[in-house]
């Protein structure tokens, strides 16, 4: 077995732990155990309704440009996948399915390619 | 004649699930290997996906302190991928806003993508249920996948580093959250959100500390909330 670098140290990553604990669950009891029946403001509820489609494509994009397993350079059985993966999804509306595509077309071209 | 009890809410809450098995199972299982790759031992990986529960959130920390980013700007990143379970919060609080606190705390931890889905679809098809038999099915909706979730999170995290590099588990991640948004695109409005994050994203690759992702996820957000308003407004004028 080989012996993996870590990025951070302990310090750091039980920071990040606590903080994110902490902030979950604050983010999801806000609502339901403070504001109760309370109306919240539309525009507030308009900007919520985004924030999965909009903040997921901004971490996944850079990783599928610039995959960091060759070094940055962009890779075309990466993006096949991530296009099939997408395209799958998008027609199936089936996320197993899209995975599942994904898969298939990554290992498939890395095996032609490799 | 059958009673509909909480308790066989509970049991459809699970039925329900069942779906889900095959997106939480190889979810952990990716988790708990890809955070003893980047140097979490066992209590470190279970202690996070025990206390966070939230499986985007969590891989996004992972990702940027693997990348020497802030500390500070890993939470804040992290809780924006995190902000829709806000509105999941949020959404949920008209039908079981009304349930003792300890429920509404225990729901408050449970509240995620799968049990939320199932959840409004129910409580909005029967508007006759009961808080109790509405908190029973929510129980059902995360009585077999949170559990799952963490078996497969320390199954994951056991076999770890034996996995070879020829898998490509790098791309597990990108695949799986691709697979996550390709179905949320449902209204012009969301696929406007996403194609501006992905551009912003691009053109703020070079920003330092990684923050391009906040700047692109807000930047979709308000491309998506007015874009809503512009449809809107169109479909009131015809």
């Amino acid at each position: 077995m080989t012996e993996t670098v870590q990025a951070f140290d302990q310090a750091t990553l039980w920071t990040v732990i606590a903080g994110l604990a902490i902030g979950s669950f604050a983010l999801r009891f806000v609502f339901i155990g403070l504001v109760g029946n309370r109306a919240m403001p539309t525009w507030l509820l308009r900007h919520l309704r985004y924030t999965a489609v909009a903040i997921l494509p901004a971490l996944v994009t850079p990783l599928v440009i610039w995959p960091a397993a060759t070094g940055g350079e962009p890779d075309a059985a990466r993006m096949a996948a991530a296009g099939m993966t997408l395209a799958v999804g998008l027609l199936t509306r089936n996320v197993v399915a899209a995975i599942f595509s994904g898969a298939v077309t990554l290992f498939g071209l890395l095996y032609l390619l490799g | 004649m059958t009673a509909t009890t909480p308790n066989s809410y509970f049991w459809r809450g699970i039925r329900d699930s069942l779906p889900f098995v095959f997106v939480a199972g190889p979810f952990g299982l990716l988790f708990g290997v890809l955070a003893v790759e980047a140097g979490l031992n066992l209590l470190e990986t279970m202690t996070f996906t025990m206390t966070v529960f939230a499986g985007a959130a969590q891989f996004t920390a992972l990702q940027l302190m693997q990348e020497n980013t802030p500390t500070l700007i890993v939470l804040a990143s992290a809780l924006a991928v995190n902000l829709r379970v806000a509105m999941y919060s949020a959404s949920l609080t008209p039908y079981l806003g009304a349930a003792p606190l300890w429920q509404r705390t225990l729901a408050a931890y449970f509240t995620v993508d799968q049990s939320y889905a199932l959840s409004i679809v129910r409580f909005e098809l029967e508007p006759e249920m009961t808080i109790a038999q509405r908190m029973a099915y929510f129980a059902g909706t995360v009585g077999l996948i949170a559990p799952l979730w963490y078996l497969a999170t320390l199954a994951g995290a056991m076999m770890g580093a034996q996995i070879p590099e020829s898998w490509a588990l790098d791309f597990a991640l990108p695949i799986a959250f691709l697979a996550m948004i390709a179905p949320m695109l449902r209204t012009p409005a969301h696929v406007i959100a996403a194609l501006v994050s992905i551009v912003t994203a691009i053109l703020a690759a070079g920003v330092p500390y990684n923050l391009g992702l906040l700047i692109a996820g807000f930047a979709g957000m308000m491309a998506g909330a007015q874009a809503e308003l512009a449809l809107e407004r169109k479909a009131r004028t015809r």
